[in-house]
């Protein structure tokens, strides 16, 4: 098992090595499923430079929106950014870089970077400002561009269980961007809710082996909500 | 009179069959969840990693590992399911999804769509909307049929950055529901008490007026 231990038991340690002008990979969507507290590590360590590619940027008060605050992000890679007003400010000033990227071209690109596939072609983006630049083939009569896979030197994830070699499920839409931003990091950081012992995860229902986990780490949550929406009792 | 978010979203749902899986985008789209036909079964997919969206959760049941697309909180449906990101882009992209219906700023009669970027103004991010025309064959557009200001937005050709080039086929505004055909608009059928020529007035694309344009039933 020691080898196998994954388990790291300070925020320092889980983010030692993380450096300025890095590449870091942010599992969430929104604020759901997001390494709340390994984002605020890397705001107290005040790491900058950073190429940031995570699906939203948090808001302005939560999530990778506080990393914006101290000007830590150099470059984002996103697909949807509404939400923060920050975000679009020092966009529009020019301060921060954005590439825009598809959702699913997103996604694919992070599970692309995981699985040692340097680049695949898609539809989607074909004919707009996402596709240009790019290489474009046709295939059965139809266009698609070439996109490239993405790798981070570290990625930040957040999980529900994990035993302690790094198998790991997840709970419901906190899985999201997950599993694909833990395999495409060279050091894998994922925090969880919950540990439990070896061999007390069912090998049958684990949703990402402990393979692509570096570190380990259990944290407390504040699950913040966007958009708390709700249905009156009939 | 034209149609009001709400009876967008009823015709919008005429067009569900039992068994259908369906995308629905924010806003009017996602209304369309309210007025499913009786006897009719549909599974919502939520790009987020839900197949089988559910209401709006009651205040006890809230739950922050639980949302939406537009990130609001949701139940799960009977006989749901939930995967990753990855999967559910699989999914569309894969031609899975049997309907998907979403908003746009502007769509025109080359079946172009611009939906998400207003440039100098407006910087959203396409999220989702870029793979969701490019991955479905079937897919519905909801909109205003002009702005405030009256200027068309189904148009001859697009001004702003395009989401999707030559991927729409139908478009259902507040004034009428259109196919779009050999680069034409088609007008297929009209709001109730909207008259033909308000219609081609407001359409700056080139129409074809069918000799018989009935009033949609909402």
């Amino acid at each position: 098992m020691a080898g196998f231990n994954k388990l790291v038991t300070t925020y320092a340690e889980a983010l030692a090595g993380l450096e300025d002008d890095m590449t870091l990979i942010a599992g969430g969507f929104g604020l759901c499923g997001i390494p709340e507290n390994l984002i605020k590590e890397i705001k107290r360590k005040g790491t900058k430079g950073l190429t940031v590619i995570s699906n939203n940027c948090g808001t302005d008060e939560y999530g990778l929106g506080i990393l914006l605050k101290d000007r830590q992000i150099k470059k984002m890679i996103a697909s949807y950014v509404g939400e923060n007003a920050l975000f679009e400010a020092q966009l529009m000033n020019g301060e921060l870089e954005v590439d825009l990227t598809p959702q699913g071209t997103l996604a694919e690109k992070m599970r692309a970077g995981g699985a040692g596939i340097p680049a695949f072609y898609t539809a989607t983006g074909y004919g707009t400002l996402v596709g240009e630049g790019k290489e474009v083939r046709e295939f059965n009569g139809r266009h698609y561009i070439l996109e490239e896979a993405l790798q981070g030197d570290f990625s930040i994830a957040k999980a529900w269980k994990a035993d302690p070699h790094g198998n790991l499920v997840f709970r419901k839409t906190a899985r999201n961007f997950n599993p694909m931003a833990i395999t495409a990091g060279k050091i894998a950081v994922v925090e969880v809710e919950e540990l439990v012992g070896e061999g007390e995860l069912d090998p049958d229902q684990i949703h990402l082996p402990g393979i692509y986990v570096n570190r380990l780490i259990v944290g407390e949550f504040e699950k913040n909500i966007e958009q708390r929406t709700v249905r009156s009792a009939p | 009179m034209s149609l009001t978010r709400e009876q967008i979203a009823q015709r919008v749902a005429q067009e569900f069959r039992d068994g259908y899986y369906v995308n629905l985008g924010i806003g009017i789209p996602t209304l369309a969840a309210n007025y499913i036909p009786a006897g009719i079964d549909v599974m919502l997919q939520s790009e987020n990693g839900i197949l089988g969206m559910g209401p709006f959760p009651l205040d006890k049941d809230v739950d922050a590992d639980l949302i939406n697309a537009g990130k609001q909180t949701v139940t799960l449906a009977e006989g749901a399911s939930i995967f990753s990101s990855a999967d559910s882009f699989a999914m569309i992209r894969g031609g899975h999804v049997d309907l998907t219906v979403l908003g746009a700023f502007e769509v025109d009669c080359q079946g172009n769509i611009a939906s998400y970027m207003i440039p100098g103004k407006l910087i959203k991010g396409m999220g989702g909307a870029m793979d969701l025309v490019a991955g479905a064959d079937n897919i519905i557009v909801t909109m205003t049929h002009a702005s405030k200001y009256g200027d068309s937005k189904l148009l001859s050709a697009c001004t702003l950055p395009l989401t999707g080039k030559g991927c729409i086929k139908r478009v259902l505004t507040d004034l009428a529901l259109l196919d779009i055909e050999d680069g034409k608009f088609i007008l297929r059928e009209r709001a109730p008490g909207v008259s033909v020529e308000e219609i081609a007035k407001l359409t700056a694309g080139e129409l074809v007026i069918p000799e018989h344009v009935p009033e949609m039933s909402v």
